[in-house]
């Protein structure tokens, strides 16, 4: 759907060139919730941006539905960006128009007679859930309810693609849930296409079935939500993924473990998908005798399914928990702490 | 002091009243559609705007910062060749309104540059990303919401004209300046003095109000 091909996006400054985006190439599936992120200024507004030419790579190609945008007319790029609904993190309402105005505005664009403007702004709305604020200003309406409207103006034109800069991040967490549950019914209902840029993890984790993070202007680790969550490589994805998994152990406990002089059989154990909600530790503790200490972790939902990231230490006869540990990994992935290599 | 007979002077001084209104109003007019496309048309020429054109940005910007730097009481002798060419006189209040309009012109220019400026670039942002073309940018989404802060700055233009339309008074221009000029300082009347100057506040007032109202009454449609 969305092709990036070596794109590249340098600006000329007055200290030398700064280069925004570099040589970044991945693709967006048909019906993907893709997420970009990424640290502030890591590229991802300007990488964002190309998609529909707010910004013109300096090199390398974007191309949406197999058509490079850079070849289009000034017309046919109008056209095409009426396919690509757009959502801002500061939402760039019009403060002079109504509700029903702001939605109806690229409607009006093209010309669409008033009956047909009506219906479908009186839809969107209530798609949205803002059928009671049509007459209202924007200024008289909560973050969330601006950012509906947003989302409900982009989706005017019924686009095929939707671009989503930070469409939560000056939203709370709660609203951002919401908005969230609304960007993915916009996906699931339209079958829309979502690329959603952003710096919270728990917007990748919540919604998004594919992931590329980005670091100084360059795509470092792409790959599927599960993939990534579950084998970070990146020491930055690492960091972005602790902050949502707890899956490393907290400094205090590893000291706390390494000062003691004694062997340790620390293990982390993957949960992917079905597994998690199977009792497996409590089974193998008590089929082999061993006592089962879960050190650190959190099991949670990924494409709603059940993801989790245990580390247990167990406690009983070395033998026996090699034992154990070879019949977890039949169904599970099971992998050794090296304490000293924990950080 | 001289005395003034009022019984038949109020006479005089509804003329001159009328006549400034008349030398705000049709200058004020004029300049608003020589001023209101020029400001729009320094805005959108500028770096990276929507008809990005240094050339034309630059001789534009050159033209309003010229015109706006004489004095209008230098203006409004320099132009008297113009005025001439224009209107055939160069004296009374029709022959006042043309450097009005030229002192008006590059002045509502600014002040509507600044207002748009003030729209914030994220709308002009998200109606490119729906395919708007650079006019409906122009025309639906930066003078609908620079509207409300057009319409103050525009009563600061036509305070501005009033102000200017009672120094037209040095050139006989008419209107209450006039008057204060010839009755008031000439001939020693301060009552005459008094009653334009409060004519004048009251005028400015009147404005001054109006546009404030307009203002709000466009911001909460
Ligand atoms: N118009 C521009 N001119 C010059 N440099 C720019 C321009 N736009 C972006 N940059 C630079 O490009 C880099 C990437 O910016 P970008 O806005 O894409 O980052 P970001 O990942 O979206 O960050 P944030 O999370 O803060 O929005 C930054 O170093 C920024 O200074
Ligand atoms: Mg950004």
């Amino acid at each position: 759907m969305i092709t990036f091909d070596n794109v590249t996006k340098s600006y000329e400054g007055k200290e030398g060139t700064v280069t925004a985006v570099k040589n970044v190439s991945f693709t967006v599936n048909k019906g993907d919730i893709f997420g970009v992120i990424g640290f502030s200024g890591a590229g991802k507004s300007t990488l964002v941006r190309c998609v529909n030419l707010l910004e013109e790579p300096t090199s390398g190609e974007v191309r949406v539905n197999n058509r490079d945008m850079k070849s289009l007319s000034a017309k046919e790029l109008r056209e095409a960006r009426k396919k690509i609904g757009m959502v801002f993190q500061h939402f760039n309402l019009c403060e002079s128009k109504t509700v029903y105005a702001n939605v109806a505005i690229p409607l009006q664009l093209s010309k669409t007679p008033k009956k047909e403007v009506e219906k479908r702004v009186k839809d969107l709305l209530s798609f949205v859930g803002l059928s009671d604020k049509a007459d209202n200003y924007p200024d008289q309406l909560s973050g969330g309810q601006k950012q509906r409207v947003g989302i409900a103006r982009a989706l005017a034109t019924s686009p095929e693609v939707l671009l989503c800069d930070e469409a939560t991040s000056a939203l709370d967490p709660q609203t951002t849930k919401a908005i969230l549950a609304l960007l993915r019914k916009v996906n699931r209902e339209f079958g829309i296409t979502v690329l959603i840029i952003t710096h919270e993890m728990p917007v990748i984790r919540d919604i998004c079935n594919r992931v590329a993070v980005m670091e100084n202007g360059e795509v470092i680790e792409s790959g599927s939500v599960f993939d990534v969550f579950s084998r970070p490589e990146a020491k930055t994805t690492k960091n972005f993924v602790s902050s949502v998994m707890q899956d490393q152990l907290p400094q205090s406990v590893i000291k706390h473990l390494s000062e003691d002089g004694k062997t340790h059989y620390i293990y982390r154990i993957l949960f992917e998908g079905e597994m998690a909600s199977q009792p497996v530790l409590s089974k193998v503790g008590k089929q082999f005798d061993l006592e089962v200490n879960v050190l650190h972790g959190q099991i949670t939902e990924l494409q709603e399914k059940p993801f989790g990231n245990l580390i247990v230490e167990f406690h009983g006869e070395p033998e026996r928990i090699e034992e154990a540990v070879a019949l977890i990994k039949e169904n599970l992935t099971v992998r050794e702490v090296d304490l000293h290599e924990e950080y | 002091m001289r005395s003034t007979d009022w019984s038949t002077f109020w006479v005089r001084v509804l003329e001159a009243t009328l006549e400034t209104l008349t030398m705000t109003a049709f200058p004020l007019f004029f300049a608003s559609l020589i001023g209101i496309p020029l400001g729009v048309a320094v805005v959108v020429t500028r770096k990276g705007h929507l008809f990005e054109n240094r050339a034309a940005f630059f001789v534009l910007n050159t033209i309003v910062n010229i015109v706006r730097s004489v004095p209008f009481i230098i203006l409004l002798v320099a132009l008297i060749p113009l005025t001439r060419l224009i209107v055939g006189t160069t004296i009374g209040t029709t022959a006042a309104m043309v450097p009005l309009v030229i002192f008006a012109a590059p002045f509502i220019a600014r002040l509507v540059e600044s207002s748009l400026l003030e729209v914030d670039p994220g709308v002009t942002e998200a109606a490119k990303s729906m395919g708007a073309t650079p006019w409906q940018i122009i025309f639906r989404f930066l003078i609908p919401e620079a509207l409300s802060s057009l319409v103050l700055n525009l009563t600061i233009a036509t305070i501005g004209l009033v102000g200017a339309s009672a120094m037209a008074g040095a050139i006989g221009s008419g209107g209450l300046g006039d008057l204060a000029i010839a009755y008031g300082y000439q001939r020693f009347h301060t009552d005459v003095m008094i009653v334009t100057v409060i004519l004048l506040v009251i005028i400015v007032q009147a404005i001054q109000v109006s546009g404030n109202h307009l203002s709000q009454a466009i911001r909460r449609r």
